[in-house]
């Protein structure tokens, strides 16, 4: 007979039962609603073995890369482990400091050691903790085959784990992360879909990532990126991105600050602003929206609106917190 | 005719071809959008694929008890009999776009009006 493994709990499943139906009847708490394949509310993770195909039916595409699935319409043939959706790991592991560069008078660049068997998506986030324990969640910007992980930290006044890396910090010096998580990141098989990423100050950091991973993956349709500040002083890799916008064909970038006088190549306008602007039909079009959280909200909105699928509108708003 | 409504309309793929089009409409109506105000885009098409599915005469667990819970707030805010006239409205527009024919429109604005007094609270 075929077992769920499921909280340190193993359940035997009744022919033909459903994984959801055999949870209920052994009166195990978990979140459902219309049972057949719908809202998707009582979706889980697969953590060991494999979901059906139909029981990923509906699901978007980074939930199906990440072993997500509807356990109301999976009746597996054999034995699976599976996991509530936000039980993200809690583990944590101990790396070195590589390098510490500025990228701007406020942005530092941090590599670190990438542990060993330390799997990611670039575009997702980890959480890097201070020396009294304190964690603060950061977008890694790094590719899968490099051996660093690089993250972009501002400097937070009073930040309790920004002000330490950017103060403290030093080569060599050995700190703690959690494992990577999130579903902000780029997913193959629909290589000539157009790309538009929106992102402001840091949130260049997972923009970053995905772009690079795209190219990596042969993305071939075409990649919009606009990267915004309030301020001129608060953008960065400028001189990086135009040079790779210059050198691959299917790549454009647009720096865009919110005030009257800017250099030349500079727009002079809110990042969100020009994008949707500039398009104004998005059907078809998978967009990445990361850093200021209204920012992010009222884009994945208006982006919505504009066409775009929810499925092909992958977010990360960030929070601050000192 | 034996086939349930939810089999004549297309079954799960219909409500999944609805839903985008429907909350866009609903979104985008000044009439009733400020209801949708800050909620979790993600999480409001789940409800709405639910409430679509319940409509479309598709399998379901809403009870009277969960609509109303789950309007109490908004008829605070005022939440009336025009608002869930304008959301049938926007979900009959949706079904003409997708080349639904008019009796099986009528069949799930029925389905809709059998929720009226438990989304209004009365």
């Amino acid at each position: 007979m075929t077992k769920i493994h499921f909280e340190n709990q193993s359940y035997l499943l009744e022919p033909g039962e459903s994984v959801l139906d055999c949870l209920i009847r052994q009166g195990v708490a978990v979140e459902y609603g219309c049972k057949s394949g719908g809202c998707q509310s009582c979706k889980m993770k697969v953590v060991a073995g494999t979901p059906t195909e139909q029981s990923q039916t509906g699901l978007d595409d980074s939930a199906r890369e990440k072993n997500y699935f509807l356990p109301c319409i999976c009746v597996p043939e054999q034995d699976m482990k599976v996991a509530r959706p936000d039980a993200v790991s809690r583990d944590k592991l101990e790396t070195e400091v590589l390098a510490l560069d500025m990228l701007n008078h406020e942005v530092l660049r941090l590599r670190l050691q990438r542990p060993d068997n330390y799997d990611y998506f670039p575009g997702q986030f980890l959480n890097l903790y201070n020396p009294e324990g304190v964690g603060r969640a950061y977008s890694i910007a790094s590719q899968a085959e490099e051996s660093f992980l690089e993250l972009h930290i501002r400097h937070v006044p009073n930040g309790k784990v920004s002000g330490w890396a950017n103060t403290r910090l030093e080569t060599g010096d050995r700190v703690i992360i959690s494992s990577a998580a999130g579903d902000c990141f780029y997913v193959s098989g629909k290589p000539e879909q157009p790309l538009l990423m929106i992102g402001t100050g840091t949130g260049l950091a997972p923009l970053f990532g995905i772009l690079r991973d795209a190219l990596r993956q042969n993305h071939n349709g075409e990649i919009h990126l606009y990267h915004g500040s309030s301020v001129i002083e608060g953008l960065y890799m400028v001189d990086e991105m135009r040079a790779m916008a210059d050198r691959v064909e299917n790549f454009h970038y647009y720096p865009c600050v919110g005030q009257d006088s800017v250099p030349k190549g500079i727009f002079s306008v809110r990042e969100n602003q020009k994008a949707l602007a500039d398009w104004s039909d998005l059907s078809g079009w998978r967009v990445y929206l990361c850093g200021h959280e209204e920012m992010v909200i009222s884009t994945k909105e208006k982006t919505f609106l504009a066409g775009a699928s929810l499925s092909d509108i992958y977010s990360d708003p960030f929070v601050s917190a000192a | 005719m034996s086939n349930s409504l939810f089999e004549r309309l297309g079954g799960q793929d219909a409500v999944n071809a609805a839903v985008e089009l429907f909350y866009r409409k609903v979104l985008a109506d000044d009439r009733i959008n400020r209801f949708f105000q800050g909620v979790d885009m993600d999480r409001q098409a789940a409800k709405q694929k639910a409430f679509l599915t319940m409509a479309f005469g598709g399998p379901n667990n809403y009870s009277g008890e969960d609509m109303r819970k789950g309007h109490a707030h908004l008829v605070e805010q005022g939440l009336d009999d025009s608002h869930f006239d304008a959301v049938v409205e926007n979900l009959g527009s949706t079904l003409t776009e997708l080349g639904i024919p008019d009796d099986l429109i009528s069949e799930v604005v029925a389905i809709c009006e059998t929720t009226r007094d438990d989304v209004l609270c009365r």
